[in-house]
């Protein structure tokens, strides 16, 4: 298995300017093949890092030597070739349990992504314990990810879903939660970090408040976790669901973390192989954590690759990371700031590094059209996160979210493009 | 003119631009001068959704032949739509329904015709041949 790179003995000439920031960001940077290319014969400045990030070298090389070297059913083979699948798979889960500090690793469920981690809480942990009349409290910044699953519980069990309310910078109204919490209130699922605004949530006290009207609670990180410190145990969630790719790992995995006691009284979510601990058409008994929730043969090459990407940003460090990253997020808001017609949508005061705008009298879709033909990707639309658009009065934004991978030089090249874009629909 | 005639016309034109930037420039002109939409037919039936722009088609028949009005809130898609309504528009709903339309790609431009969600066009080409079929159909 290849070993991912150190890159904390920085080049000084390559330094950045932040004395907080030792990174080597060349050297970084050919960790990512994808980033040496032209798109429209322009270099590529891949700045939709929020909606997927690129993969270093090691973890495709983790997907290729899993294929090459060792494909093989897990867990009740006998042979070589499904030992080693077995070990890497089960390796991977208690690097999953380190990056999140949970308490074990049966409390660690594989699953394609935070979406379905979030299906399989309101279909099991919802369905099997929540009753009509009782309520679940989302808030105005969710991904439709984390709306539409307790909509479909709600529908099904005549539950109340309840937003939280967000303010004019971005960040959530906690006086009006503070009125909205009840005995009546059985969950409450908010993200660590919004996808459309970068607000970073303070889910530490969210948590304690539910808590304190015996709710659970389960936390979406689908965007926190690439940049802020994840501990399970310090923030006492009940449940934290993110996707590797958004963690330079492989698409279609993610992690489900759940406190033991919830897990083992929750039902299983789907029926098939590995789940079961004994079948016979009278009866099935289900198995153990975590086994119990990943029916199937699960997604075994993805999930060894998964635990290269967390060796790589281990590598680097979430401090440093953050640094980093909040360095990016500071100069772009400055730059874009000083367009004229630029309105920035989210100025919470902790964000992670995503920057959402709108740009007077110029349609979002265009901006992302001539921002393309000059290499520059961003995401324009809604992010699907369309009541933050209704709250804000707007049909959608242009968003451009960073990763340590990028540069000064490359915000300087996208300031560069929306002059351009101004121009062109002057 | 034929249909074809129309989208070599457009071939030519777009043969005058040597970059991207000329080329968009005269996309978002077209845009402005797109024929004003009534604001009539600016509900729910005539939207087109995209996940990016909203776009409004409509479409009637004036003698033998369907005549589409077209608008959009981005004014890149709204040039391009101004391209496929002159290429489409005033001709018998026969005619669409078997019109071939290579012009876009010809001109660069066939990524705005892919089958993304985030994009209107694709499913505006799809509305204006489903109109020329339900004209054909009330035809016959």
């Amino acid at each position: 298995m290849p070993q991912p790179q150190t890159h904390q003995q920085p080049i000084p000439s390559m330094m950045t300017t932040t004395s907080a920031v030792s990174f080597d960001i060349e050297r970084i940077r050919t960790d990512f093949p994808i980033l040496d290319q032209e798109v429209n014969g322009r270099k590529l400045v891949y700045f939709d890092n929020a909606a997927t990030t690129q993969k270093p070298v090691a973890v495709i090389e983790a997907l290729m030597n899993y294929y090459r070297g060792y494909n093989a059913n897990i867990h009740r083979g006998i042979h070589t070739l499904a030992e080693k699948a077995t070990a890497d798979f089960e390796a991977s889960r208690r690097a999953v349990r380190d990056f999140l500090n949970a308490p074990s690793a049966e409390e660690i469920i594989f699953t394609s992504g935070t979406t379905m981690g979030i299906n399989l809480v309101a279909q099991t942990y919802g369905r099997h314990f929540l009753k009509a009349g009782d309520e679940i409290i989302i808030s105005g910044l969710e991904h439709h990810s984390n709306i539409v699953p307790w909509q479909m519980l709600a529908g099904e069990k005549g539950l109340t879903v309840r937003a939280i309310p967000v303010l004019e910078n971005g960040e959530l109204d906690l006086e009006t939660f503070d009125t909205m919490l009840s005995d009546r209130t059985k969950i409450v699922a908010v993200n660590h970090a919004s996808n459309s605004l970068g607000t970073v949530n303070p889910v530490k006290e969210i948590i304690a408040k539910a808590h304190a009207v015996g709710a659970v609670v389960l936390v979406d990180g689908a965007q926190a976790s690439s940049h802020l410190e994840i501990d399970v145990q310090d923030l006492d969630v009940d449940f934290y669901a993110f996707s590797a790719h958004k963690l330079y790992g492989p698409t279609g995995i993610g992690a489900l973390y759940g406190k033991r006691a919830l897990l083992e009284a929750m039902p299983p979510y789907m029926g098939g192989g590995e789940m079961i601990k004994e079948v016979t058409f009278e009866k099935t008994t289900f198995n153990d954590l975590p086994y119990k929730f990943e029916a199937g043969t699960p997604n075994i090459a993805d999930v060894v690759a998964l635990k290269t990407a967390l060796e790589y940003i281990n590598a680097i460090g979430k401090s440093a990371i953050s640094a980093y990253e909040n360095h990016l997020l500071t100069y772009a808001t400055e730059q874009v700031s000083q367009i004229e017609g630029v309105r920035i949508i989210g100025q919470a005061k902790e964000k992670i590094s995503v920057l959402s705008f709108v740009l007077d009298g110029i349609h979002h879709q265009d901006i992302g059209i001539i921002l393309d033909q000059q290499g520059i990707a961003v995401r324009t639309g809604h992010h699907c996160t369309q009541p933050v658009m209704d709250r804000f009065c707007i049909l959608g934004t242009t968003r451009a979210s960073f990763a340590f991978y990028n540069t000064i030089e490359e915000i300087d090249k996208l300031i560069a493009g929306l002059h351009r874009v101004k121009k062109l629909m002057a | 003119m034929t249909i074809n005639e129309t989208q070599d016309e457009i071939i030519e034109e777009f043969e005058l631009f040597d970059d991207w930037e000329g080329k968009y420039e005269y996309i978002i002109d077209l845009g402005k001068k797109l024929a004003p939409f009534k604001e009539e037919f600016k509900t729910e039936d005539h939207i087109i959704k995209g996940c990016q722009s909203r776009v409004w088609l409509h479409a009637e028949l004036n003698g033998d032949n369907v005549v589409f009005t077209a608008d959009s809130d981005a004014i890149i898609v709204k040039g391009l739509i101004s391209m496929l309504v002159k290429v489409l528009s005033e001709h018998t709903p026969e005619e669409i329904i078997n019109a071939d339309l290579y012009f876009m790609e010809k001109v660069g431009l066939q990524q705005h015709l892919a089958q993304t969600r985030s994009n209107g066009l694709a499913s505006m080409l799809k509305q204006m041949k489903t109109y020329a079929l339900a004209f054909s159909a009330l035809k016959n």
